[in-house]
């Protein structure tokens, strides 16, 4: 009994303290705004984040877009009400998948890159020379990242959902035959750009901060052997994923928990 | 050489969130399709707007013709206030036009159809029309069907 106590008060004493040193890293890599000397790293770094995971970020909204665009179709279609196919694509990409397939997609693509990245330049001992340079290496390395990473996920989530619904066009309107008025205008009654938009780019900046603070946390963080390296990334992937989804429930709830 | 490339590839990316964006906002929200119209406002008085919303079209003779922009309720006589917005280029209605909400088909979303009346005299912007008609409930339909039954 008193055994299992012990093992209960240790495992939260040591997430306790994961968190403080999580959060410790996070002030000080964002501590003042970045200075104008530093933009070119972060343009580096948005090049490899964002720019280089455009391709995945495509073809899945895409392949997305028409999936959704078929199964609301086969089921509308039943009740005669196939001019709601264009609306149903659009709430159900901009309020829930938009914002989440890319999230999850950005931390399999670009988070675990940023961790197994941060977590080797540790295990090679980059990172305390550059400390015996005098560089701090929470600005040189893992501010940049931070920022790119806040920058890039709001804009791919926006070019995912843009993606989604041209695939779900696509499919109704060219193949399945719904009339492109009637998919394009039941879009514009009852997509609002507050609630709907508006909400599912909240949730993107919020997924933004949480994965790449993740992912640049269990980088620095790492045990420097080979295989730290390994289990940091898995950490990074399992984290982020289970932090989106359980976060967008809550924000689902608060943000559109009032049945409208 | 380098460094040029991840510049362009950059400023194209944002470019193209941007546009994005912008698809968003006018194709799929539609914001301006209707902030460019002139518009006059008219008010409604119905007994009951349940399933209706606000951006819901307005119509006559099946033509949309406005949007109705805002619902609220009048406690004192239990009814909903609806605010119509209807494009000048309808010209101002006659007097005893009526206002009816309709379903669009089986499942579809409700509106508010116009049916223009024939009174010399006509409806100023912000008038209340009084020739209403709420939705139709199916359950109290029902309801006062099986009472008068019962009767």
């Amino acid at each position: 009994m008193f055994r299992f106590l012990r093992l209960l008060g240790q495992h939260v004493l040591e997430s306790l303290q994961t968190l403080g040193r999580a959060s410790v890293l996070w002030v000080m890599a964002l501590w003042g705004l970045p200075k104008l000397a530093d933009v070119p790293l972060a343009i580096k770094q948005v090049y490899s984040i964002g720019v280089l995971s455009l391709v995945i970020i495509i073809l899945s909204a895409f392949s997305i877009g028409a999936v959704i665009s078929l199964q609301f179709y086969t089921q509308l279609v039943r009740f005669g009400a196939e001019s709601t196919v264009g609306l149903g694509v659009a709430l159900t990409v901009l309020r829930e998948l938009g914002p989440v397939v890319t999230a999850l997609l950005f931390a399999g693509r670009a988070g675990s890159a940023i961790t197994a990245e941060i977590g080797l330049m540790k295990t090679t001992e980059q990172l305390s020379s550059m400390e015996m340079m005098g560089v701090d290496p929470l600005h040189r390395i893992v501010a940049p990242r931070l920022w790119a990473g806040f920058f890039c996920l709001p804009i791919l989530t926006v070019i995912f959902s843009v993606v989604a619904i041209l695939g779900g066009a696509l499919v109704a309107v060219d193949w399945l035959g719904v009339s492109a008025g009637s998919f394009w205008s039941g879009m514009r009654d009852g997509v609002l750009i507050g609630r709907d938009i508006g909400n599912g780019m909240i949730k993107a900046v919020i997924f933004a901060v949480v994965v790449t603070w993740i992912a640049v946390f269990q980088g620095y963080d790492t045990v420097p052997t080979a295989e730290g390296i390994g289990e940091a990334t898995t950490r990074t992937v399992v984290y982020s994923s289970i932090a989106i989804l359980a976060l967008d429930f809550v924000l689902t709830l608060v943000m559109f928990g009032d049945f409208n | 050489m380098r460094m040029r490339t991840i510049e362009i590839s950059v400023g194209s990316f944002v470019l193209a969130g941007i546009i994005a964006m912008v698809f968003l906002a006018v194709r799929v929200s539609g914001i301006n399709t209707t902030a460019d119209d002139e518009t006059y406002l008219l008010q409604a008085r119905f007994d009951d707007v349940s399933g209706l919303r606000e951006r819901a079209k307005v119509t006559i003779a099946g033509v949309t013709v406005g949007r109705v922009t805002g619902i609220s309720v009048d406690a004192e006589y239990g009814e909903a206030v609806v605010g119509l917005a209807v494009q000048s280029s309808i010209g101002l209605l006659a007097l005893d036009t009526g206002a009816q909400i309709v379903t669009e088909g089986v499942m579809g979303g409700r509106y508010v159809a116009l049916t223009p009346g024939a009174d010399e005299e006509l409806l100023a912007s912000g008038d209340f029309l009084t020739e209403t008609q709420g939705a139709l409930v199916l359950e109290k339909l029902i309801g006062d069907f099986v009472t008068s039954l019962g009767n």
